[in-house]
């Protein structure tokens, strides 16, 4: 099924946010930022600003009549610094003119004055100095302490993790239209719909029911567009509504990097232990998150640290203690797996030296301790319908990792200058909002007399496909043709108080609430169909291919001949539907709790080749055994694993966010901060999905898509060093990603 | 300013009167409201504005790829312009449909620019492979695929279209017969033809006093908006600019031919064969259609890779003001950084350098972030013969080791007159390092340039000399 979008991207139809045609007299919003990471403004001068032609006003927070206060979960970030600046990109003003170049124009001439404050950028730095955002959080199991005394083994060590750039293609905008009674509509590419109207409520002093919020799709997300979508949605409704004119903000591309949080880097620190045969028996983890300047959403994403600690293992005695330290960068935030890649590194970086000094292949610590039914994580809950021994035995047999590990070794015996290795990556992720709350959605539905369908909810198209899967979903319960099927933008207007799109849960939620909506229509549809071919009970009668079958046999009653019927007997034929993920709950006291609907598994195998001479190195193949339960869209759901696979590699491998001694971001271009290629994906790429593995708790027997597959890219990591380890054995191996050409030379040339 | 400029854009003749500086991204989406081309960087790194060029040689249409973020509207006087729209059937074509079915497509911000990229491919070839065809895409940044639905939408449309002999066709009818374009491309030579006639010699330019614009790739990168006030001296179609020859022992390529021009010339393909994968490396296709011989030794920049590349080469650049004429050694152009021995308005006519002779080997290396459409962390060049066991003649360069793209003259000095051995070898970069200075940066700290172009000066004497002791090397 060709799902509408689709066919409109490759058409080059699909409407972004800056292609939409904009009412007359819009005007073009440029954002002026701190050049300093730390310190008090002690002087703003836009008199040369106003000189320049094109320019209608400079926007600062003394133009803001509600608060000048942005902060989602925490209220601690401002929409434009008002005295002081906390990282080099926070917004200070917005010089609104006629036109982006006239704008930029106006923002050159700013002058700033600020007096220089010191700057925090390293988390330990922070944590030393009590710089924390909340109190430190910790999951624990059984009891370290005790343990260690049983171990043969007891291994320490510290691991680095780096940041990472969404690089959405289409940057962060917004076009503000002011509308009559003092409202504003906004149109906003965000994964968070609810909270610009909430945040654009705050800022503007306006009740939400004056903000209309439209998302028609985003140009890529990846969580960089769930918190941080806000600011510039609201600058552009703040300025739209002081002038009266509509504002568009479009972010080039160097201030999208500049301004923007990414991916938080985590600098970590570990203890396991291990007996003779290799079950590990206590695992300890100190991670110090930086989560920069302000909070956004880094107190559910270290929490989700903490939640993926262990990965796919089961270890008895754990005891996992998470650090929110704040520093003058600008505020990192969510980036697909939310938290969980960084622990998952972590643990499988303990594994891997565990394996060193065991002297044994990691694969065999992995193996021996994979989670089983029933194995308790640390937060609580018990593993049901678990899949990761499955996973990883369907992985090691379906892709014969015992001969192709042999064929490694010959290659290495054989070749002076390239050496290959190899790895295996397991994957548990936990699915729903880890935050009980936010597990609802609806869905709004209208059939029309001409037979079409208009489907509004929560969820937000950004590429992973969550429009296909629904249209999937309502045409299998109508039995209609997809083509019917239209999924409308996503509006606080049609949709209210919407979670935004994230944790992989927006197909679920959304999906749900798209069948239970549908299926208030049909089964009105079914009593109306009833009375029409005078059957006694309405059991008797269903709808398939388009036409009502009454007693499994087909009627001469079609889709629009039913509909038709329907409105002429004033029968309703919309429906609103509300879905709360049922009997999840997570106590914060306790840090215990059943905190997810349901857990995805799944294993790769990922190959690389370094070369040695010149310290480069290429990812021969991803080969995956994954468990997407039955999937209500596979096209969409294999692109999704091969896509998140892919950017998985890149955070560990290529992308590397660089800032300078003094806060500023040096690689804010895509000439500097490489993303992967089509030449750098894995020649080889292979998705197996497991066979006969239905989800009592998904739609359709279906599994969320979106997040679990990124952390398969941590095999890359593990098989690059494998081949590094091949080229000079015994030398004391770096856990510190990305694992850059320039780690691998120096690696290879540094002393031990 | 304004200049008036006419070519086709899509099926429609456009004559607008018009900034002659601005991009041509600008124009299809602000003035033509086509906005299927994207705006993603703003400099040539994503390829979400990739369009199709077509220009008339001969009778036909030569359609290439370019970035039209980094393209002035004055260069698009006379011809076809292609964008995603302009692909469009009432129904999808076999590609789109493959981008949709196989997951080659999801948020769709790209998409566009690689369905243009890929057609722009299936145009320019007889014979088509699916690692060919990647190649073409290396211009195009994919965030969400991670490509694997690209590729299989690649092989589907091979196995499609390789269902006859193509060899003997003209690719655009085959094309269109295979509803792959539309069917108004095939009247599009005529239309070029007779829109040329009518336009004649097109924008007539005030060459003296005015700034030099060549592909644009560095310009309208550091400054697309101040172009936009300046009056603009446009020289990539300056046909005076364009030529390569070879003449007596010496060849010569004119400023304003193109990276692409280059590769594709038989004078350069048989004296240089190796430089064709050598240049795969360098930007991207759409950036090498357009990114010229002289503008990327005037940019100067300390990693730019064809002035690596004829720095080994021992290249001549040859300056014209007016009538005035001179020529001076390519290693002695670079004064500082980004400081040239040139004056603002003296134009690189040329360059030349000489005929490779017997016994001649050459070899190119970069080590970059990414090894495709990425800039050097450290690149190196060498052209070097060795008779009777001895080296009689080396030229050595290195880029991202300096404030300029620097010739290692002590270091080529030495090897003059050795034998290849894994001493010398060794014996050459501790002199290399003495030659450079390299500074930290996003592409790497100063060691680690430092020790990249030490073991880049080693994989120039391995590659060439595979006879060498590679485990004595290596020490």
């Amino acid at each position: 099924m060709r799902s509408y979008d689709s066919v409109q991207h490759v058409r080059g139809e699909s409407k972004f946010v800056d292609d939409l045609s904009v009412p007359e007299g819009t005007l073009f919003g440029y954002v002026f930022y701190s050049p300093i990471a730390h310190g008090k403004i002690v002087k703003l001068d836009f008199n040369e600003v106003l000189k320049v032609s094109g320019i209608h006003a400079v926007i600062t927070d003394k133009d803001i009549p509600g608060e000048n206060q942005i902060g989602g979960i925490i209220l601690d970030e401002e929409l434009f610094a008002s005295k002081e600046v906390h990282f080099v990109g926070q917004p200070i003003a917005l010089v609104v003119a006629k036109d982006r170049v006239s704008a930029h124009k106006g923002a050159k001439r700013i002058k700033v004055e600020i007096e220089k404050l010191k700057p925090i950028f390293d988390p330990r730095e922070a944590f030393e100095k009590g710089n924390l955002i909340v109190p430190p959080r910790i999951f624990s199991l059984g009891d370290v302490d005790s343990a260690w005394q049983k171990c043969d083994y007891v291994i320490e060590g510290k691991v680095e993790s780096g940041s990472q750039e969404h690089l959405y293609l289409e940057t962060q905008g917004a076009l503000a239209i002011p509308v009559e009674g003092g409202g504003v509509k906004i149109i906003s590419s965000t994964q968070g719909p609810t909270a610009v109207q909430k945040i654009a409520a705050r800022v503007l002093n306006l009740p939400m029911n004056k903000i209309e919020v439209d998302v028609p799709r985003l140009g890529g997300g990846f969580g960089g567009k769930e918190d941080q979508a806000t600011a510039w949605a609201v600058m552009a409704a703040l300025a739209a509504l002081k002038l009266n004119r509509p504002v568009k903000i479009i972010l080039p591309r160097q201030e999208d990097m500049r301004m923007t949080g990414k991916r938080h880097p985590y600098s970590s620190d570990y203890k396991i232990g291990l007996n003779k045969e290799g079950k590990i028996l206590a695992y300890q983890a100190w991670y110090y998150q930086n989560a920069g300047a302000s909070a956004d959403l880094s107190t559910a994403i270290l929490e989700r640290t903490l939640f993926h600690s262990t990965n796919s293992y089961y270890i008895p005695n754990v005891k996992a203690t998470a650090y929110c330290c704040r520093t003058n960068l600008p505020p990192f935030t969510a980036f697909r797996g939310f938290g969980g890649p960084q622990s998952m590194f972590v643990m499988e970086s303990a594994i891997h030296k565990a394996a060193h000094i065991l002297g044994v292949d990691p694969t065999f610590i992995q193996k021996k301790n994979l989670l089983k039914e029933g194995d308790e994580f640390p937060y609580g809950q018990k593993t049901e319908n678990c899949r990761a021994v499955k996973c990883f035995e369907e992985t090691e047999k379906r892709f014969d990792f015992q001969s192709q590990s042999e064929l490694v070794k010959k290659f290495n015996d054989e070749n002076k200058l390239y050496k290959k290795g190899i790895a295996l990556m397991p994957v548990c992720f936990g699915i729903s909002f880890t935050t009980s709350f936010l597990n609802q959605a609806s869905a709004l539905v209208h059939v029309y007399t001409d037979g079409s369908v208009n489907i509004s909810t929560a969820a937000v198209e950004m590429g992973q496909g969550v429009n296909a899967k629904l249209m999937s979903i309502a045409s299998r319960i109508f039995s209609v043709n997809p083509d019917r099927i239209r999924i409308d933008t996503t509006n606080t207007s049609r949709v209210a108080n919407t979670s935004p799109t994230a944790a992989s849960k927006g197909s679920d939620l959304n999906g749900y609430a798209t069948i239970d909506a549908c299926n208030l229509i049909l089964e009105r549809l079914k009593k109306v169909a009833k009375e029409l071919l005078g059957a006694d009970d309405s059991s008797r009668v269903e709808l398939k291919d388009e036409f009502v079958y009454m007693n499994s046999i087909k009627t001469d009653v079609d889709w629009v001949k039913l509909i038709n019927h329907a409105y002429v007997n004033r029968v309703s034929l919309s429906a609103q539907a509300h879905h709360a993920t049922p009997s999840i709950y997570f106590d914060r006291e306790k840090m215990k709790g059943d905190a997810f609907a349901y857990h995805v598994y799944g294993t790769a195998l990922v190959e690389a080749t370094v070369d040695c001479l010149r310290g480069t190195y290429v990812i021969d193949s991803v080969k995956v055994v994954h468990d997407f339960g039955r999937s209500i869209h596979p096209v969409t759901d294999r692109g999704q694993a091969e896509g998140g696979i892919v950017q998985g590699l890149g955070w560990v491998t290529l992308e590397e966010i660089i800032y300078n001694d003094e806060g500023k971001l040096l690689t804010d271009a895509l000439s500097t901060y490489k993303v992967p290629d089509i030449h750098f994906a894995p020649k080889e790429f292979e998705i197996h999905f497991l066979e006969d593995v239905p989800n009592p708790y998904g739609p359709f027997q279906s599994k969320a898509i979106g997040e679990p597959p990124f952390m398969y890219g941590i095999g890359g990591y593990f098989a690059i060093i494998n081949a590094m380890k091949a080229f000079k054995p015994g030398k004391e191996i770096i856990y510190n990603a990305p694992i850059t050409n320039e780690k691998v030379l120096m690696w290879f040339h540094s002393i031990d | 300013m304004e200049k008036l400029i006419s070519f086709y854009c899509n099926n429609e003749l456009v004559t607008v009167q018009v900034n002659p500086s601005i991009t041509l991204l600008d124009f299809l989406r602000n003035y033509k409201k086509l906005t299927g081309t994207k705006e993603g960087c703003r400099e040539g790194d994503c390829g979400a504005c990739t369009i199709m060029l077509g220009s008339l040689v001969k009778d036909k249409i030569k359609y290439k790829t370019v970035n039209s973020c980094l393209f002035p509207i004055a260069d698009v006087i006379g011809k076809h312009v292609v964008s995603i729209e302009g692909l469009n059937n009432s129904q999808l074509n076999f590609i789109q449909a493959q981008f949709i079915d196989e997951g080659g497509t999801q948020c769709g911000f790209c998409t566009p620019g690689f369905i243009i990229s890929l057609t722009n491919y299936f145009i320019n070839h007889a014979k088509y492979s699916v690692d060919e065809a990647v190649v073409s895409l290396d211009g195009n940044i994919c965030r969400c695929t991670g490509y694997a639905g690209i590729k299989r939408a690649i092989q589907n449309t091979i196995n499609y279209l390789n269902d006859i002999n193509i060899s003997k066709v003209n690719p655009v009818t085959f094309l269109i017969d295979k509803k792959i374009l539309p069917h108004y491309f095939s009247e599009l030579p005529k239309k070029l033809k007779l829109l040329q006639n009518k336009t004649g010699s097109l924008l007539k330019q005030k060459k003296n006093k005015l700034n030099i614009v060549s592909g644009g790739t560095d310009l309208y990168v550091q400054k697309w908006e101040s172009l936009l006030e300046e009056e603009n001296y446009f020289v990539s179609e300056d046909t005076g600019l364009k030529l390569i020859s070879k003449e007596q022992n010496k060849i010569f390529v004119g400023g304003a031919v193109t990276v692409e021009e280059f590769l594709e010339s038989k004078i350069i393909l048989k004296y240089f064969p190796s430089l064709k994968e050598h240049f795969k490396l360098f930007g991207s296709l759409p950036i090498r259609n357009r990114a010229t011989i002289a503008g990327n030794i005037v940019n100067a920049s300390p990693i730019g890779d064809m002035s690596n590349v004829l720095l080994a080469l021992a290249a001549n650049v040859h300056l014209k003001y007016k009538n005035k004429k001179r020529v001076i050694p390519l290693n002695e152009f670079y004064l500082g950084y980004k400081t040239l021995d040139k004056k603002k308005y003296e134009i690189v006519e040329k360059i030349s350098f000489p005929v490779p002779k017997k016994y001649f080997r050459f070899n190119y290396e970069k080590v970059s972030r990414r090894k495709y459409l990425d800039i050097a962390s450290v690149n190196s060049s060498i052209s070097i013969s060795v008779q009777n066991g001895k080296i009689k003649e080396v030229s050595l360069s290195a880029g991202g080791v300096a404030p300029i793209p620097l010739y290692l003259k002590s270091t080529s000095k030495f090897l003059t007159g050795k034998e290849v051995s894994p001493l010398i070898i060794n014996q050459s970069i501790e002199i290399a390092k003495s030659e450079i200075s390299p500074i930290s940066d996003a592409r790497g700290s100063k060691e680690y340039k430092t020790l990249l172009l030490g073991q880049l000066i080693k994989t120039h004497f391995i590659k060439l000399f595979p006879e060498l002791n590679i485990d004595e090397v290596l020490k």
